[in-house]
């Protein structure tokens, strides 16, 4: 079945330097597993494409339920640097939500 | 012994809610007020300022909020702990005093804690073998030295401590860590060894949890953010700890705001990176072993963390210069809203390229549009409006200041339906970058001193 990130996961996303970070939630338990599976470092680097320069890099919360990623060189230099309207990447917690993907599972 | 103890969150950040440390101290008991001041950027202000002004550099604002509710704190007996000191903690402190004594206050005592600053000792220290080296892209620190504009050391817990040991009323420190403020008054009151690793890790983490004020009680909530009550009276955290490192997430009641486990999840993966390994200076704390549980209505429960021996260094936070950048917005409607901004665009490009000025970088954004999330969005359509968002930067001040006046030309050279310029022309601001590095722990020694009335 195809399933869309918002509806198993929740989040909140911010910055530190040119770096942002995004922590996705699950919203309940049996979600966990599927955001482990699918939502792969890999899967958000190619997600979000030319808007993130360097590595994604993911860490596991089992015992909360999120995982935690960070976007590096995300935010046009960072700081007062960035020209970016959202340099410190406060909505890329809203954008990894529109993720949609196929999933084996069904919830 | 006194337990629990409540510690509330009065301030996220400098400018936060005003009206939320007169609610946290007169809404229902507490015990401390700890209120956070300092992001990054603001250290580099504050040093301005105090060039300027050598009795400014700290959170202005601090000082006629502190003397709102200083009667209900001494009345209540609630002790007050902030990092709004700035890079002037000791003026701080005396503004405040100043207040205290035309309030009639009998007795208050002020513990102030510096040593953080280090601005005028960079040369000192690099000279004794400390290379600063970047702590993210591993640089060495000569290719800034110059340009330095603000250099402070990240003290932690113990220092507050020390002052409350002191018999202080009122901590007002320098750089001390976000999470140290709310740690500090759990190790005074439950007398935390240095090596109590598992119980330093939890307040920590307390820490880390109050340090956003109301981002961890509704506010910026993405879970379910339609059924979160009464935002306009968002009630502020409040941690209740307990002497063996259990801590309850709460606030007052009669608030506004959610407390519930997303709420908490939320601020607790809020900016932070390997979960394993956050580092502060009293601990390194492992969030892959925070348990939370429902505790009754806007009530959670965290236990069983873990954390381990610190390490041999302090955090440094340097600002420096890194040339400038100036950003301006005009709106276009309907029809061919989007057509008409992007013509806007081609057409300054042209135009700043015809002047001759140099800029490192030039962005634009289409606000309505697609402008913080990018390609990950489809163009709406028809679009009623549309912001065109210019923004440019680079190290020569002049082509900064120019770009300035080729904004408002634009409204009658340019593509039609077009307003929203106000505000005058975008005046070029200074980036101001950061650099972090370590410092070993012994080269830098905290001071605190006491201020009585």
């Amino acid at each position: 079945m195809k399933i869309r990130l918002i509806d198993i996961a929740h989040a909140r996303s911010g910055d530190k330097g040119d770096t942002a970070n995004i922590g996705l939630i699950a919203r309940e338990e049996i979600h966990y597993p599927i955001l482990k599976k699918y939502v792969t470092a890999e899967k958000v680097k190619s997600f979000f494409g030319e808007m993130v320069k360097g590595e994604v890099e993911r860490f596991e919360l089992p015992n909360l339920g999120a995982l935690n990623f960070l976007l590096h060189g995300a935010l046009g230099g960072g700081g007062t640097k960035s020209l970016m309207i959202d340099a410190q990447g406060k909505t890329y917690a809203a954008a990894l939500l529109r993720m949609e993907f196929e999933i084996e599972e069904t919830v | 012994m006194k337990e629990p103890i409540r510690i509330a969150s009065g301030q996220g950040f400098w400018g936060d809610l005003l009206t939320a440390p007169r609610a946290q101290v007169t809404k229902g008991p507490i015990d401390y007020l700890v209120m956070d001041y300092l992001a990054e950027v603001t250290m580099s202000i504050m040093q301005k300022q105090k060039r300027r002004d050598p009795k400014l550099g700290y959170a202005k604002d601090l000082v006629p909020l502190i003397a709102d509710i200083l009667p209900d704190c001494v009345e209540h007996n609630i002790k007050i702990i902030t990092n709004g000191g700035g890079v002037n903690p000791q003026a701080c402190a005396e503004a405040i005093l100043d207040n205290a004594r035309k309030l009639g206050v009998k007795g208050l005592k002020i513990g102030v804690v510096t040593g953080d600053d280090i601005l005028g000792r960079i040369d000192e220290f690099r000279s004794n073998g400390i290379d600063f080296r970047n702590m993210e892209t591993g640089e060495v620190v000569s290719t800034i030295a110059d340009r330095i504009s603000s250099a402070n050391v990240y003290f932690g817990a113990f220092p507050i401590v020390e002052a409350l040991q002191m018999g202080a009323d009122i901590v007002i420190t320098g750089r001390t860590t976000d999470t140290g403020l709310t740690l500090a008054p759990m190790i005074y009151e439950y007398g935390w060894n240095e090596d109590d690793w598992d119980k330093l890790a939890a307040g920590t983490i307390a820490g880390h949890i109050m340090e956003c004020g109301g981002q961890a009680t509704g506010g910026n909530f993405s879970a379910d953010w339609k059924n979160v009550p009464d935002l306009e009276n968002i009630g502020f955290p409040i941690a209740e700890a307990y002497a063996d490192g259990s801590i309850v997430i709460t606030k007052h009641k009669d608030t506004g705001g959610l407390v519930s486990q997303q709420t908490v999840k939320e601020q607790l993966l809020y900016e932070i990176g390997n979960p394993n390994n956050y580092i502060t200076p009293e601990t390194v704390a492992d969030f892959t072993t925070i348990q939370l549980s429902d505790d009754g209505p806007d009530r959670v429960k965290m236990s069983g963390v873990k954390g381990e021996p610190c390490t041999d260094t302090y955090k440094v936070s340097m600002s420096y210069t890194d040339g400038y950048t100036a950003v301006s917005t005009l709106t276009y409607t309907w029809p061919d809203a989007l057509e008409k901004a992007q013509a806007a665009d081609k057409i300054l490009r042209k135009r700043l390229q015809n002047l001759g000025l140099q800029f490192d970088e030039i962005r634009t954004e289409f606000i309505g549009v697609n402008a913080c999330h990018g390609h990950l969005t489809a163009i709406p359509n028809p679009i009623n409006e549309v912001a065109l968002r210019f923004g440019v930067r680079g190290n020569d001040f002049e082509s900064v200041e120019r770009f300035g006046k080729e904004i408002a030309p634009l409204i009658l050279t340019g593509p039609p339906s077009v307003t929203g310029f106000a505000g005058g022309r975008p005046k070029p601001s200074e980036v101001i970058a950061f650099w972090p590095a370590l410092i070993p722990k012994d080269a830098v020694q905290p001071s605190i001193t006491i201020e009585q009335l």
